[in-house]
């Protein structure tokens, strides 16, 4: 059975308990409860989608929520129009609510999202109490109750708000195994690296955004006319609407579809009988209740119960990390002789007079090279030259106060650095930067992603990429379980994923042993073959001189020399700043045959 | 309506005096320990409440009862660090460290509102003292002297603290540990200690400032929600972990506050904050004198 199989197969499952319980259960109470969790659990999965796989923590969902329960019960008390339109037109508003909050909000990473999404739900809050929206009652229709949504049994709300949950259950699951869903699980762990392997994650945000406002918008709607009757401020957009929404999620786990429904089977009902049995003599016991139940979850697992139960059963049996594996087989490739390309080839890229500088540091200055098709460029610099400053104006990271980058001809400065990736520059990181929950193929996959949105596609060359770097039998381990040289070969292979025409190698011999050297530039020195420029940055030489057909120097962020490596390690200016003059003395000892 | 106008920004400073001191309290927070507490407005208000039953228990006036909160809170911030925050602080991703952070002091914030409701119910209440219905005429300007003295006590702490932050050397220690963890702890310097202590502080000023706003505001346990973005803006304002910024945005935020007024109804007073605060969060993420905390 495949994984695919098993988790339709699982959503399936879940409705049809659903569906025995809704049937078996025969108090009006225990209805309510079943409704209750329900509707949680499809709540929980709407934030689940920015909140869980993108990683955005919202703390003003409940503005989604509140715009659908308003919306629907304003049309219907206003304009007597039925809630099954009504909620379709809360759930649109709430979708342009999610642009229009979404488009200034997630400039701000981070911390600074989580803290701007309080203030949306807040202002509504305000506004709809200005508005003199304090109470709006549900308007009683007695000659058509399911027109508009008032049952009088209990049941149909419960199988109503399992639809909801069914509905979104498939939504997330789609989302899941599709490009968008490895695109917000690769800006969840590292939105730079996702960004630099073609991911736009303003739009994948953005999308996620809406998708998860919808739901919200529709699960407030049914709330309202199951439960409430009453729409006030306070109970939707209120803080106890967000506290069950992410106790709900955080319980049950975040970033998978079983957490919320997990957290929603176990919370709901905990907190709905408290209430009801001592609610009373105790007001505010269900705030408590969430609220120990969010610290409890972060002291004690913080991941949620889904992963620490999934974790204990399949930790050891993943973790193959223990066992010594033989060194990395390359798959043999001819390696064609080739002859280095001369001045006449064509310039892929032109490097224009590029300067940047951070707070008066002078970091570039006026540098200007280009790169030639089919060449291995080496800059070479000491510590704090420019070079990573420079891979990062190249890769669209940075934005130069002066100069210009083409590409082809056409200037590329200014674009994004996935859109700079999708026109064929791939680039690796000096500090490796992996999407460490996601596993090696999954890892490379997002890579792959670049060039079209076909999962079954993106894990097919992913594979291939895995197999050009030898990495083919570590597909489905965590990238934790790796050494240094396979996280590199990793990283290599996720940048040829892309289908690069140029690759940037940010120091991608750092850090390795002598073996892991040869065997790393055995894949650079075949890249050319395969139609692929590279730009490589080092700071040993030695490496350099051997790989490079020309070399870029750098010292304090300007050029300081270029040409062929015999020609460039001659320049006296490169040896006194950065070769040294022993460097000189050893040239000439190994040249006249004597020991050094 | 210059006078009107001067009216309203005499107001906006007094109020922003105590905001500035409680905001001060959540920055000296985040500066050392890199922590967001939502919980703050919740200590805020229990303050309020210590400062009533002085008052009320023992005839303390709330000014006075203000600051004899500060030692049993700074104890509190000490535990709660210890039992809680402690266990999430330190190793591991540091962004997810700071979710799980802001996802613990969320879960104490709805304990600490909810009990309170359930124990000392939610009916308001209020402290009763000459000063509070009483002004000092200043020309055209009315002062309440509630509010004038609550500013002076709160401007009096916030320098305190600046003297306490500049020339001991638990203060020194704490700054360090704010700027470099790593280096602090070379230089002997016990970071985890630092937190407790910083923690410790943080909470026994907000509390102190919840005592002086007791002097003018009904006290209840849902008091928290409205304080806590105040603070937040305010802190965003001078750039995260900035505590001199923390002082000049709690200023800043009471006066758009109390400026809010004329233009929009009294209903819509805090809509004019979080606009700041989002026009701010906008445009200058790492605050108006704060360094990047974290680069985008």
């Amino acid at each position: 059975m495949t994984p695919r199989v098993r988790a339709w197969l699982a959503v399936a499952a879940v409705v049809a308990v659903g569906l025995v319980l809704s049937f078996a259960l025969t108090e009006r109470y225990h209805h309510r409860i079943l409704t209750l969790v329900f509707l949680w659990a499809a709540m929980g999965l709407a934030w689940n989608i920015i909140g869980g796989y993108a990683g955005q923590i919202s703390f003003g969902h409940q503005a989604f929520f509140g715009i659908g329960a308003y919306v629907t019960v304003l049309l219907a008390a206003k304009l007597k129009l039925t809630p099954w339109i009504g909620m379709v037109g809360g759930a649109g508003v709430a979708v342009l609510a999610a642009v229009l909050i979404g488009t200034p909000t997630f400039r701000l990473a981070g911390i600074y999202f989580g803290l701007a999404t309080l203030a949306y739900p807040l202002i509504f809050r305000i506004v709809m109490d200005y508005l003199g929206y304090q109470e709006v009652s549900i308007p009683m229709v007695r000659d058509q109750p399911a027109l508009f949504m008032q049952f009088a049994e209990p049941r149909t709300f419960d199988l109503l708000a399992l639809g909801i949950l069914a509905a979104t259950l498939v939504l997330s699951r789609v989302i899941e195994s599709s490009r968008l869903g490895y695109s917000l699980r690769a800006i969840k762990e590292n939105e730079q690296a996702a960004e630099a392997m073609g991911v736009d994650s303003f739009r994948c945000k953005m999308v996620a955004y809406m998708l998860s406002a919808a739901p919200a918008a529709i699960v407030g709607a049914v709330y309202a006319h199951a439960i409430l009757f009453v729409v006030t401020p306070d109970a939707v957009f209120g803080v106890l609407v967000i506290a069950q929404t992410l106790t709900v999620c955080f319980v049950g786990g975040v970033g998978t579809l079983w957490g919320p429904i997990i957290g929603a089977a176990i919370m709901i009902p905990v907190s709905e009988i408290l209430d009801t049995t001592i609610g009373d003599r105790l007001p505010g016991i269900q705030g408590v209740v969430y609220g120990a139940a969010l610290v409890a979850v972060m002291l004690f697992a913080p991941e949620g119960l889904y992963w620490r139960v999934r974790n204990s059963v399949l930790g050891r049996r993943r973790d193959g990390s223990g066992s010594i594996r033989p060194i990395l087989a390359i798959p043999a490739a001819p390696v064609a002789a080739r002859a280095a390309p001369t001045d006449s080839a064509t310039a892929l890229m032109d490097v224009r007079g590029v300067s940047k500088a951070f707070l008066g540091l002078q970091a570039l200055s006026d540098v200007r090279f280009d790169v030639r098709e089919g060449e291995i460029l080496g800059i070479i610099g000491p510590n704090g030259a420019g070079k990573t400053t420079l891979f990062n104006v190249l890769n669209g990271f940075l934005l130069p106060d002066r100069g210009d980058v083409r590409w082809l001809g056409a200037p590329i400065t200014g674009l994004g650095p996935h859109v700079v990736c999708r026109r064929g520059i791939g680039r690796t990181f000096q500090v490796m930067r992996v999407f460490p929950h996601l596993s090696v193929l999954e890892n490379v996959m997002v890579g792959a992603f670049a060039h079209g949105a076909a999962p079954a596609r993106a894990r097919a060359s992913a594979r291939a990429a895995l197999e050009q770097v030898g990495l083919a039998d570590r597909a489905d381990v965590m990238p934790t379980g790796l050494t240094t040289l396979e996280l590199r070969m990793m990283e290599l292979a996720r940048c040829l994923a892309t289908s690069p025409r140029l690759v940037l190698l940010d120091e991608p011999l750092a850090g390795l042993s002598a073996d892991g050297v040869e065997l790393m530039s055995a894949m650079i020195r075949r890249a050319p073959a395969a139609g692929i420029t590279v730009v490589i940055i080092e700071h040993t030489i030695q490496a350099l001189i051997k790989l490079a057909d020309r070399l870029v120097v750098l010292d304090q962020g300007r050029r300081l020399a270029e040409g062929l490596p015999g020609d460039v390690t001659r320049n006296p200016a490169v040896i006194e700043a950065y070769l040294g003059k022993r460097w000189l003395a050893r040239q000439a000892s190994s040249q006249t045959g004597r020991p050094c | 309506m210059a006078g009107e106008l001067a009216q309203y920004v005499v107001t906006g400073l007094l109020v922003g005096g105590v905001y500035a001191l409680m905001s001060i309290g959540l920055a000296v927070i985040f500066g050392v320990m890199r922590v967001v507490n939502f919980a703050q407005g919740d200590f805020m208000m229990l303050g309020m409440y210590l400062t009533y039953f002085y008052a009320v228990g023992l005839g303390i006036d709330p000014l006075l009862g203000a600051l004899v909160t500060l030692p049993p809170f700074f104890l509190l911030g000490l535990l709660v660090h210890r039992v809680f925050l402690a266990r999430v602080t330190g190793g591991g991703d540091p962004n997810r460290e700071m979710d799980a952070q802001l996802i613990l002091t969320l879960g104490l914030s709805l304990i600490i509102t909810n009990a309170t409701t359930m124990i000392l119910s939610p009916t308001p209440r209020g402290i009763r003292t000459t000063y509070a219905t009483q002004a000092f005429a200043a020309g055209p300007l009315l002062l309440n002297q509630a509010r004038t003295y609550a500013f002076l006590m709160a401007l009096l702490l916030a320098a305190a603290m600046y003297v306490f932050l500049t020339r001991t050397d638990l203060g020194k220690a704490l700054r360090a540990a704010a700027d470099d963890p790593e280096a602090a702890s070379y230089q002997a310097i016990n970071v985890r200690a630092m937190h407790g202590a910083a923690f410790g502080v943080g909470i026994a000023l907000v509390a102190a400032a919840g005592g002086l706003l007791a002097t003018y505001y009904p006290i209840e346990p849902n008091v928290a929600v409205n304080f806590i973005v105040l603070m937040f803006v305010a802190v965003v304002l001078g750039g995260l972990g900035s505590i001199p910024g923390a002082f000049v945005g709690g200023i800043v935020i009471g006066l758009v506050q109390s400026l809010t007024l004329l233009v929009l109804p009294l209903q819509l007073q805090n809509v004019g904050v979080f606009v700041a605060f989002l026009v701010v969060l906008y445009v200058r993420p790492q605050g108006l004198f704060g360094r990047r905390a974290r680069t985008v």
